[in-house]
């Protein structure tokens, strides 16, 4: 079954002017995803579209076979590109919230993550360095049991090893009913944790797309490598 | 501590390899079981489909056998472990004999060359 299905998705911020046009994708379970593609391809747009903080100009997003809305909205666990919590409060009071708020919410994966990476959870999110608190933000969405994640650049503000032990939590977390996409555009990085892949240019647009280690064996090329050849000529 | 893999081979022959030398090596010895599918990616940090094809040709090669719903074992036949040590063995001379024979090594030196090296080791 299709966790993700787009359909002539159309999405503009200003009249004539789409970011994506006419978007089409089909995403089964039990897979990891990478979206790839440069600034400004209409990635985080595609990403907020599914996760229903967007309205799209025109076409239909279904999730699970429902359509985006409140339902939707329970089986999907999204990081958005930036955190969005308030300073004042603690990463203790931020997981009742989260405990409250999702029913699928696991509150001792969440504790047991956050001591792996040494974090207090006592501690003021305002008080925590910015690499901190996307920590504690990916804890948060990857202690849900959700149906679809969306993360949303996990890795671009936080160092080398973090990273590492970010991408390891991901694929701890990998369930074969469950699909994860992940944007990003450091794609070395991501690209061992990848099943598909899909190349995203500018309005939207697919220009390659499939399965990660097909592709390295076809063409004994990277990701990263074959993106940057694809970029060059588009 | 994730492992790190050459981008440009496919990850599942990479981490074949690794597994098949801790095999090779009895890091992992004849008979034990070997972590699951799970905890490797997590050790790695590679898909987790990824680790069951690399699981799956070692499955092939015998090295590896799934015992029901226990999950997966190293063989306890020493020979079919005993016989990939050969194989890898050959094919680790094979490729440097090649590279010398590139730089027209002679023969006599190479061997001599390999046994100052061997006797060098602490």
């Amino acid at each position: 079954m299709n966790v993700l299905e787009c359909k002539n998705l159309k999405k503009a911020y200003k009249r004539g002017n789409f970011v994506l046009d006419n978007f089409n994708i089909r995403i089964p379970e039990g897979k990891i995803i990478g979206l790839l593609g440069p600034n400004g391809c209409g990635k985080s747009t595609l990403i907020k579209l599914i996760a229903g903080l967007l309205q799209p100009n025109e076409g239909e997003i279904t999730v699970c076979g429902v359509p985006v809305g409140e339902e939707t909205k329970a089986m999907i666990s999204y990081l958005p590109e930036r955190p969005y919590f308030n300073g004042s409060m603690t990463v203790n009071e931020l997981i009742g919230y989260f405990k409250e708020f999702y029913a699928d919410f696991d509150e001792d994966r969440a504790y047991t993550l956050l001591s792996d990476l040494g974090i207090d959870p006592k501690a003021k999110l305002k008080t925590l360095s910015k690499g901190t608190k996307e920590k504690v933000q990916l804890v948060l969405v990857m202690s849900r049991k959700a149906k679809l994640y969306l993360l949303d650049e996990p890795i671009a503000g936080v160092d080398p090893a973090a990273r590492e032990y970010i991408l390891s939590t991901i694929v701890n977390n990998y369930d074969s009913e469950a699909t994860i996409i992940i944007t990003t555009h450091l794609i070395t990085d991501v690209e061992q944790v990848l099943d598909d892949f899909v190349f995203l240019s500018y309005g939207g647009r697919i220009i390659a797309s499939g399965s990660a280690e097909e592709t390295r064996i076809n063409t004994g090329k990277s990701l990263d490598q074959l993106f940057r050849e694809v970029f060059r000529n588009a | 501590m994730a492992w790190s893999f050459a981008s440009d081979r496919p990850v599942y022959v990479q981490l074949a390899e690794r597994l098949r030398k801790k095999i090779i090596s009895s890091e992992y010895s004849a008979g034990e079981q070997i972590p699951s599918v799970r905890q490797l990616a997590a050790e790695t940090a590679v898909n987790p489909n990824t680790v069951q094809r690399a699981l799956a040709e070692l499955e092939g090669e015998g090295l590896l056998e799934v015992r029901g719903t226990l999950g997966k074992f190293v063989t306890e036949d020493r020979e079919i472990i005993e016989r990939s040590r050969r194989e890898q063995a050959k094919s680790l001379v094979r490729s440097f004999v090649a590279s010398a024979a590139e730089m027209s090594i002679p023969t006599e030196e190479l061997i001599s060359m390999i046994q100052e090296e061997i006797n060098e080791r602490p």
